[in-house]
């Protein structure tokens, strides 16, 4: 019972992390409509920037990060102004499309500037079993995944108020519905889009630091927006709440299909198995566990 | 304090330029297509192996060439991709000449152009990859998985752990756990591995992880209940640092891991830091410098020639692998010239032959700086694989140190059976009839 719990626990935290790739996603579809493909890129580029600020320039890691949330905003203000700009009221896919194109320019673009060796990342966290836990319960729990866990939390927190109690979630909530309509009541889309393009960046960041940290900072980065997807479609494109709970299902489950089912089918299982669980929700619910329901009039 | 990318623009500029003189390659020059990844999910590897190797070239040009013919070379960037490989193939084979051989480092791309090669005329090498059969040169006579194949790797993991218990015959009962990059690749020792465990009676445990690995928490919770003696890291990429520190979270000891030469190299430890410490793995270089290295560093990068932008880099695992897998190439259309006509050109077939017959052994390997750096080489008709052994590193925290001062072989009678069955079945089903081309 010991082992299934720790696998359980393995899981969900690492279900924490892929919602917080998957948080950078819903912040841009819900303020856009746009299904940001790029957003496995932006991590790479962040965390690759940090580190290269570091080792290149000799800079600490408190100076490096505040410099790389810059260049993300920047970034961020870069796409709204050449990428999206003008494809305002173009149809999705063609928005979708750009993104595809964004997402090939960062990729190449970080390893031109930065280069494409494997690169360390040190953050003040330990990445070793809590002890406490250990000597109480005899399981082994990460002290860097109940860290990230934290972090996360608070990230959701801040982007829950950002949506619901200011004048700029009003405004980002209402872009997301309706282009047209923002605008002929007086909201800036484009300062909208870049500030939620900015702050997905920061998630972006946020997500590279951690991902970074845990597996060393190189190109496989961009894999980790894989993980997201099949959070997006459990959770819902357009719920912060969402990522996090389809997060956790996605991680816990995942985990435990792969040490439980895993050896009766040769293992290796879940690779797929997230998408296999996310279709059968798409079934059953297909704006997910907590997006929005779409009613259109025909 | 440079900018990367002031380094890349020049980088890059020294290869427009390289691409330019090798486009202009004259008729008296030994052409070699580079099918090289420098961007994507492996480019660190992809750099420092084909850096490598052109470090390799710019000194054997410095030198005045092989007996006279200066090598000319062009890159195609593949991002490790086999259906942009094999384009880069067919679009440089015929170029400048001919291509002399090829090179792909990636197993999907060998496939790929495998069975073009008899009718270009172009022999490939493999070092450390591919078809572990190809070893038989009468079924692959273009083919050289030279040093040691996947196969002879797998034998020599097991003899590595059966001297390390204290004889092979201690194995038995002992757990192996076979952690494995969930492809082609990470099941090619399958046969090996499950022949060992029938003959020594250890019991093999095989974990697949799917691409590429990034999270490893379900296997890694598996094998700390199945509590091994041995884990074997059958891994790629990111996959390995990632092996690494998941180990170090569930408290497995390093010191039991034994990686294979893809999972043995500065890019698999350094992202893993502390976690590293006490890994040990297989390779086919022996870590450490050496004269040709030092010669490298004085006549190209003293002359701004250098392939790799940061010279740390110079050495290093990939770099090394690049530097001997250059070496055996030269040393091929050598040995051709030996035959054909010193200070000619030769053709895919001449170099074919070359390799067949090369024989680099100890003396051989002291005159080209290198003592030691890979193990003696003799190839033939029957055994394009030419040596077989290995040797075993560790990572002490900030480099690899040898851990065995002799090559390791394993059971080569065994492995050499296994090559002899599976390429007979090649044979057959390509309905190629087995025998050794005339010199």
């Amino acid at each position: 019972m010991q082992f299934f719990f720790e696998v359980l626990i393995a899981g969900l935290l690492s279900g924490v992390m892929y919602a917080l790739v998957a948080l950078g996603f819903v912040l841009i579809f819900k303020a856009s409509g746009v299904f940001n493909f790029a957003q496995g890129a932006m991590v790479f580029f962040a965390a690759l920037t940090t580190v290269g600020l570091k080792e290149e320039f000799g800079l600490s890691l408190w100076v490096a990060i505040p410099i790389t949330m810059v260049v993300m905003v920047l970034l961020g203000i870069a796409t709204e102004r050449i990428v999206l700009r003008p494809l305002v009221n173009q149809h999705d896919i063609t928005l979708f499309m750009a993104t595809i194109g964004l997402t090939f320019f960062i990729e190449g673009f970080a390893q031109l500037v930065w280069g494409s060796t494997v690169r360390k990342l040190d953050l003040p966290i330990q990445d070793v079993p809590i002890e406490f836990v250990m000597e109480r319960t005899g399981m082994l729990i990460s002290q860097f995944d109940v860290i990230a866990a934290i972090i996360c939390a608070i990230l959701v927190a801040a982007l829950a108020i950002l949506f619901n109690k200011t004048k700029v979630g009003r405004a980002l909530r209402a872009v997301a519905d309706d282009h047209q309509a923002a605008l002929s009541v007086g909201i800036p889309l484009q300062h909208v889009w870049a500030i939620v393009w900015a702050v997905a960046g920061f998630v972006a960041l946020v997500a590279g630091l951690l991902w970074g940290a845990r597996n060393g900072v190189q190109f496989a980065l961009i894999f980790v927006a894989l993980k997201a997807l099949p959070v997006l479609i459990l959770g819902g494109f357009t719920s912060v709440p969402g990522a996090i709970v389809g997060g956790l299902i996605i991680g816990a489950s995942e985990k435990l299909a792969e040490v439980y089912i895993g050896p009766y089918v040769g293992g290796g299982i879940e690779g797929w198995f997230p998408y296999v669980l996310a279709l059968v929700f798409l079934l059953i619910r297909p704006e997910g566990l907590f997006g929005e329901k779409i009613i259109r009039r025909i | 304090m440079k900018l990367k990318f002031v380094k890349a623009l020049a980088v890059s500029a020294v290869a427009a330029t390289t691409a330019l003189t090798g486009a202009l390659a004259t008729a008296q020059e030994q052409f070699i297509p580079i099918l090289s990844y420098r961007v994507g999910l492996y480019a660190a590897g992809g750099s420092g192996f084909f850096g490598g190797a052109i470090d390799y070239f710019n000194l054997v040009n410095a030198n005045g060439g092989i007996n006279g013919v200066k090598i000319s070379w062009e890159e195609c960037e593949t991002e490790y991709a086999a259906t942009r490989g094999v384009e880069c193939y067919e679009r440089l084979k015929k170029k400048n000449g001919g291509a002399t051989l090829v090179e792909p480092l990636g197993t999907g791309i060998a496939y790929g152009i495998l069975d073009r090669l008899p009718a270009d005329k172009i022999p490939m090498t493999t070092l450390g990859y591919g078809r572990s059969d190809a070893a038989n040169g009468q079924v692959f006579p273009y083919v050289f998985p030279l040093i040691t194949s996947y196969w002879n790797q797998a034998a020599g993991m097991i003899k590595y752990l059966g001297d390390k218990s204290g004889g092979m015959d201690k194995l038995k009962g002992k757990k192996i756990v076979h952690l494995y990059h969930d492809s082609a690749y990470g099941r090619e020792p399958f046969p090996v591995l499950e022949a060992y465990e029938k003959q020594l009676g250890f019991q093999l445990i095989k974990i697949p992880v799917p691409h590429p690995g990034t999270d490893q928490n379900a296997q890694w919770l598996q094998i700390r209940q199945a509590n091994p003696d041995h884990v074997i890291l059958w891994g790629w990429g990111v996959m390995n640092a990632v092996a690494l520190k998941t180990a170090a979270r569930v408290g497995f000891p390093r010191e039991k891991m034994l990686g294979v030469w893809w999972a043995g190299s500065e890019e698999d430890t350094i992202p893993a830091g502390d976690a590293a410490k006490g890994y040990t793995t297989m390779t086919f270089n022996t870590p450490g410098n050496y004269p040709v290295i030092d010669e490298i560093r004085k006549k190209v990068y003293g002359a701004n020639k250098g392939n790799l932008s940061d010279k740390d880099r110079i050495g290093s695992v990939y770099h090394m692998r690049g530097i001997t897998a250059a070496m055996l190439w030269v040393e091929g259309i050598r040995n051709a010239q030996n035959k054909y006509g010193k200070g000619k050109v030769m053709t895919g077939e001449q170099v074919r032959w070359g390799l067949e017959n090369l024989n680099v052994d100890e003396k051989r390997q002291r005159e080209l700086g290198a003592l030691n750096m890979f193990p003696t080489i003799k190839t033939s008709c029957q055994d394009h694989e030419g040596s077989g052994a290995v040797k075993v590193q560790v990572w002490d925290g900030k480099a690899w140190k040898a851990v065995t001062p002799n090559w390791v072989v394993g059971d080569r009678a065994m492995i050499q059976k296994m090559v002899a069955e599976s390429s007979a079945k090649y044979a057959a089903e390509k309905k190629i009839t087995p025998a050794c081309l005339p010199g």
